[in-house]
């Protein structure tokens, strides 16, 4: 073999030639990004996007070779806004975001969910059937990341015990206590109030009913200090005892109870609420194939186990999938028939019920 | 001296490029703004070119003109508040050594450069009751316990003085520092008091600059959406507030723009009254 390619002479020549092009390639990075791939991926901000840098995003990189870039991203529907915008603009401020149920419904109206194939994330069949998001012809629009509640949190230096009802919201001993999300959208306190005091949220179907919620709602008011929108401002002063009770995020209150503050978080026996949020892909996207690849590998049983673990969030795969034990199920989700918040609403009258509420926390 | 009129394409340059500037980040995001305003909102989604006045309809209510009412008298107090402090500061600062002075104004310029989060964040730890000054107010034996100062109109208007104020002073510092020493000596001399001097003379002579103050510090406090978000009550919501909700949360541009339309309009005619009032007391005096 040897005396053959001595035979045969590379010439100088063409190893200078060789060198050259091989130069010629590595200063080409356009040759290189082919296969250096990356997805930029969109997920809640703070200890949420903190969380998944840690614990999940790099083992998908070591499995894939594909680079994430984690975006934060602001909570309700302020994101979706910009994705709308940018959409329109042909760009993606992430190729891949993480988005609750309204927001995916409004993204569904303006088609700005890429469909998704399901032949190519197999994974995907280890889903509970409710977190395949779908557009009303069929296609898939998003597939469920994660789940979460939004219990009822108190201070532990404050309230000794733990409360056990909504209800306590209500009550007058709690004058000037309470945190409270401020939007109609994502707060669900409407379906809350049906749920503890009308028998359900059936009783919301009506307009009639809708408005008896609002009314009970209103005798919340003297109790609410504070009617946030930003997490942050809420999640600082739970810490403090500055105020002591109100509703917010089962995991990151978990988190945080595990970091050493006196927080607890509570499913009150009518239930938490139940929300959930879909990994969905911007139709200006080009990243379809690492969308894919990425979604495939978070609908897997054992990711979605650490998810549970490290982050705390409830699984959006069916329960014996999952080799999570009874206890650690428990610690993020719980036995208690949850709150499922009525989606259709704020499809179908959200602008009356955002007036309504505005003018019933406003007024 | 005389100006020469300007000839060559150079010539015009320096008045193009500001004028290029405004047109692209202000005429054309306004008139944009303006259109969006008439068009349909689709509920569940996003909008529809058109033309319709269903979002300035929405607008005129009882309720959206209680929250136009309050934050138009928000920025008010916020203006009156920070010329009234504001104005004597200054005056005393003119007075000072150039070094003290020079000093004062870096550290009021250093000031601007914190964020409305940060004031915002900042005065909510000062005003609050586990870790704000009333523990302070305990510990002189000023007070029996802790209490939190938020939320509520006085907190608010707390935060955005302290955040306008620093403007306030840089726009009055100018024209203190030019006043003629002279009118005040003399006063002094004539025999009116230092006080009388400054309500009767320096006061009336630089009429026009604090009434163009004014009218800055409420058009900038008019704006303010944060602080009042994090300081007040649902009741204290600017209409900025209101104008956010809709545009970033419930995604409704078309209602969102109408109200912002709406804001701008108000306080342009504000504006425009105030200067008309000023104006006739001009032609009177």
């Amino acid at each position: 073999m040897t005396k053959d390619i001595r035979k045969t002479g590379v010439s100088r020549r063409t190893i200078v030639a060789a060198g050259l092009a091989g130069a010629g390639v590595l200063a080409m990075p356009t040759v290189l990004r082919a296969q250096d791939r990356s997805l930029k991926v969109g997920v809640y901000g703070g200890y949420f996007k903190d969380s998944f840098d840690k614990h999940i995003f790099p083992e998908f990189t070591k499995v894939s070779g594909i680079a994430v870039e984690s975006i934060a991203e602001p909570t309700g529907e302020a994101w979706l806004v910009q994705l709308e915008q940018a959409a329109k603009a042909g760009r993606a401020p992430a190729d891949i975001s993480m988005m609750s149920q309204v927001a995916m419904l409004k993204g569904q109206s303006t088609n700005l969910w890429a469909p998704l194939d399901l032949a190519r994330i197999p994974n995907a069949g280890n889903l509970v059937d409710a977190f395949i998001n779908k557009y009303p012809d069929g296609r898939v629009a998003g597939i469920g990341a994660v789940a979460w509640y939004i219990t009822l949190v108190s201070n532990t230096d404050s309230f000794a015990e733990a409360p056990e009802s909504w209800a306590v919201l209500w009550d007058p001993a709690n004058k000037d206590k309470l945190g409270l999300l401020a939007l109609v959208s994502n707060s669900f306190l409407l379906e809350v109030t049906a749920k503890t005091f009308m028998g359900g949220t059936a009783a919301l179907d009506t307009e009639e009913g809708l408005l008896k919620a609002l009314e009970k709602l209103a005798e919340v008011k003297p109790n609410v200090r504070l009617w946030y929108r930003d997490e942050a401002q809420f999640e600082q002063a739970l810490k403090s005892g500055e105020i002591p009770m109100g509703q917010y995020y089962h995991d990151v209150t978990g988190l945080a109870a595990a970091d050493g503050h006196p927080v607890r978080s509570t499913f009150p026996k009518e239930g938490g609420i139940l929300d959930s949020g879909c990994w969905a892909l911007s139709r200006a996207s080009a990243k379809t194939d690492e969308a894919h690849i990425f979604i495939d590998y978070m609908s897997q049983p054992a990711i979605q186990g650490t998810m549970s673990r490290k982050v705390g969030t409830a699984p959006t795969v069916k329960r014996d999938l999952l080799d999570l034990t009874s206890e650690e199920f428990a610690g993020v989700s719980s036995e208690i028939d949850p709150i499922i918040p009525r989606y259709d609403l704020y499809q179908t009258k959200s602008d009356w019920l955002n007036q309504k509420w505005t003018e019933l926390i406003v007024g | 001296m005389r100006r020469e009129p300007a000839r060559s394409l150079s010539d015009h340059l320096p008045v193009i490029f500001p004028a290029l500037m405004l047109l692209v980040f202000f005429v054309i995001p306004f008139s944009i703004m303006i259109a969006v305003s008439f068009f349909q909102r689709e509920q569940g989604g996003f909008y529809t070119t058109d033309f319709v006045f269903s979002n300035y309809e929405r607008f005129l209510s009882a309720f959206f003109g209680g929250v136009l009412g309050f934050s138009l008298l928000l920025a008010a107090s916020v203006a009156a508040c920070c010329v009234a402090l504001a104005f004597p500061f200054t005056y005393f600062l003119t007075c000072r050594t150039r070094r003290v002075q020079i000093a004062w104004l870096v550290g009021l310029l250093s000031v601007l450069s914190l964020s409305e989060v940060i004031i915002g964040f900042a005065w909510s730890t000062l005003f609050s009751r586990t870790a704000g000054i009333s523990n302070l107010f305990v510990a002189l034996g000023l007070m029996d316990q802790p209490t939190a100062l938020l939320p509520g109109f006085g907190a608010v208007l707390t935060g955005m003085v302290y955040q306008a104020l620093p403007y306030t002073i840089l726009v009055l510092y100018p024209a203190l520092v030019r006043l003629e020493p002279t009118l005040l000596e003399a006063s002094r001399t004539l025999g009116a008091s230092p006080l009388r001097g400054f309500f009767n003379i320096v006061i009336p002579a630089l009429r026009n600059t604090i009434v163009a103050t004014l009218i800055m510090v409420f058009v900038f406090a008019l704006g303010s959406y944060l602080l009042p978000q994090i300081l007040g009550r649902p009741q204290h919501w600017t209409l900025s507030v209101l104008i956010t909700d809709q545009a970033i949360y419930q995604s409704n541009m078309p209602f969102a723009a109408a109200m912002a339309v709406f804001l701008v309009l108000i306080s342009l005619a504000l504006v425009g009254l105030t200067l008309l009032v000023g104006g006739r007391k001009d032609l009177t005096a």
